[in-house]
């Protein structure tokens, strides 16, 4: 007898479960050596809880309970663990590390192979602002992935800030900032362009608004950004370049710099991060700097932090085992 | 593999001969490709061919680093997660709603019947066209000859891709408003688009140059 279960969710037999267990020991013990203390949360919580958050990434699962409230599973664990610290953590000195490796809950589109229930190992470091908090968790990112025994991999740096910070500093109108956006979130560069030649901006203001999204390379690449002086491109990479000069060479080396990251609305406020394997089509995780969220569940405090999906980490490590493109 | 290294994903249909002109002018030999219809994988030059509609399926999964297709295509599967680089300039044909010529069909059912039947092969594209511009449509959704369905009355106007307007003038339909325009596009797989970047950059700079 066959017995189905939902799309989306699935089994693990030893053969796979061995492998997984070892990708997250590794993670996890990575995460300790940092000083980060493994955290459980509850797969289900008060929608009210998670709404609160307004990331804008909701749970898709809800069920109203014997008291008639509203239960959803959690999208993700951040939004778990900034209420963990606003309720356990209210009067703890700062900076709290965290570290979890837990399933989490998405909705799905049908046929495009995705997950409902997925495994995500991350961590979230909380009042530690700026640069050195974000160079500490993009180094544990690294120090993670090689632990995990990933080879190829490099990380997406970006900002959140740096392309609407632009808009602004050329005056560029509401509404076309956020068509313009629009165009960014969607990947579409031709749309992008096209939006910005209608404004009728000077040669040198259009060209960097249609050139910066398509910008990325290497950490030492963005000294010569900008140009000289103190442009407005010049000063939406500020923030970048003191996170570029707090990594150590070694770290470095695997940043990609990525002008061309769409904010997230309501989410990232500053560096974004993406995991990018050569094996793998997609990333297999990203974080960045959140810091109005904790604020939202009442201790304002700057955070930042990392998901990575286990299994996607663990189909990068099978095909870089494969070789199948060498790396 | 190609000088570039990258997979390229290229559309078979009236998109191909343009597609391969292009390649061929930023060196990439795809007389291979042209001398044969049935193979689908051209390992010695990095190139894939499949279904215009297919490329944004195997450029975002990393299947192939960059492709090739309509802008209809992209429109109608918004959702994939693709990098769009470049207006190629070839193929270029008009999204329209077109009905069967004489009096409009389509405004007599709205206006009795509040809602028009559209057929299409793009429901997505049909449904938020009409959505935006305050419509009730009922969207049914056809594989292929899209002129046949005002036609045997099953519906009252179609969404369509035409480049001369031919066929629907062969079948007495008209074009009652344009949707959108629709040329060929440069994709880029995600994943690829940071870490082949100089390479994907170096291809879109020698099609840029060659277009």
């Amino acid at each position: 007898m066959t017995y189905r279960i939902p799309s989306g969710t699935r089994d693990v037999l030893p053969d796979e479960m061995r492998e997984l267990r070892a990708i997250t020991s590794a993670l996890l013990e990575t995460f300790a050596q940092f000083g980060y203390g493994e955290i459980s949360t509850p797969a289900v919580e008060y929608e009210d809880t998670l709404r609160r958050a307004n990331l804008g990434v909701l749970s898709s699962y809800r069920v109203v309970d014997d008291h008639g409230e509203v239960l959803a599973l959690r999208a993700d664990m951040t939004v778990p663990i900034a209420r963990v610290v606003s309720t356990r953590y209210a009067d703890a000195e700062v900076p709290l590390r965290f570290c979890y490796a837990a399933h989490a809950y998405r909705a799905v589109r049908p046929h495009r192979g995705q997950m409902r229930e997925f495994l995500q190992a991350g961590v979230e470091l909380v009042g530690a602002p700026g640069a050195a908090g974000t160079a500490e968790v993009l180094t544990l990112l690294c120090r993670c992935l090689e632990a995990a025994g990933l080879r190829a991999f490099s990380v997406g740096l970006g900002d959140a800030r740096l392309y609407p910070a632009l808009l602004e500093s050329y005056a560029v109108p509401d509404d076309a900032c956020e068509r313009i956006l629009g165009k960014l979130t969607m990947r579409d560069l031709v749309g992008l362009e096209r939006e910005v030649r209608s404004l009728g901006l000077d040669d040198a203001a259009a060209r960097t608004l249609i050139e910066v999204p398509r910008t990325r390379g290497g950490v030492d690449a963005l000294g010569a950004l900008g140009g000289d002086g103190d442009g407005p491109l010049v000063q939406a990479l500020e923030g970048l370049r003191a996170v570029a000069a707090a990594l150590d060479p070694q770290v470095a080396g695997r940043v990609i710099v990525d002008l061309g990251r769409a904010p997230r609305l309501g989410y990232y406020t500053g560096a974004m991060f993406e995991v990018y394997d050569p094996e793998l089509g997609e990333p297999l995780g990203g974080g960045g700097r959140y810091d109005d969220l904790l604020g939202r569940f009442g201790r304002p405090l700057p955070a930042v932090g990392f998901a990575l999906s286990v299994d996607r980490l663990h189909a990068a490590l099978a095909g870089e085992e494969r070789g199948e493109r060498g790396s | 593999m190609n000088r570039f290294g990258l997979t390229i994903a290229v559309p078979r249909g009236a998109l191909l001969r343009e597609t391969l002109d292009a390649l061929d002018a930023i060196g990439i030999d795809t007389a291979e490709v042209r001398s044969n219809d049935r193979k689908l994988l051209f390992a010695d030059v990095g190139i894939v061919t499949m279904r215009p509609s297919d490329v944004p399926t195997y450029v975002e999964a990393g299947a192939a680093d960059i492709g090739i297709t309509g802008k209809d295509v992209l429109m109608e599967q918004a959702e994939r997660q693709v990098f769009e680089l470049l207006d190629l300039g070839f193929g270029p044909c008009r999204m329209v709603v077109a009905g069967p010529a004489g009096p409009d069909k389509a405004q007599e059912a709205l206006r009795r019947l509040g809602v028009v039947r559209v057929a299409t092969k793009y429901p997505r594209i049909a449904s938020e066209y009409f959505e935006r511009t305050g419509r009730q449509a009922e969207i049914v959704e056809v594989n292929g000859s899209v002129e046949l369905a005002p036609l045997t009355g099953m519906v009252e106007a179609i969404v369509d891709l035409t480049a001369t307007g031919t066929t629907l003038r062969e079948n007495g339909l008209v074009i009652r408003e344009d949707v959108a325009e629709s040329t060929a596009r440069l994709i880029a797989n995600r994943v690829a688009h940071r870490v082949r970047a100089a390479a994907i950059d170096e291809v879109v700079e020698a099609l840029r140059g060659s277009i």
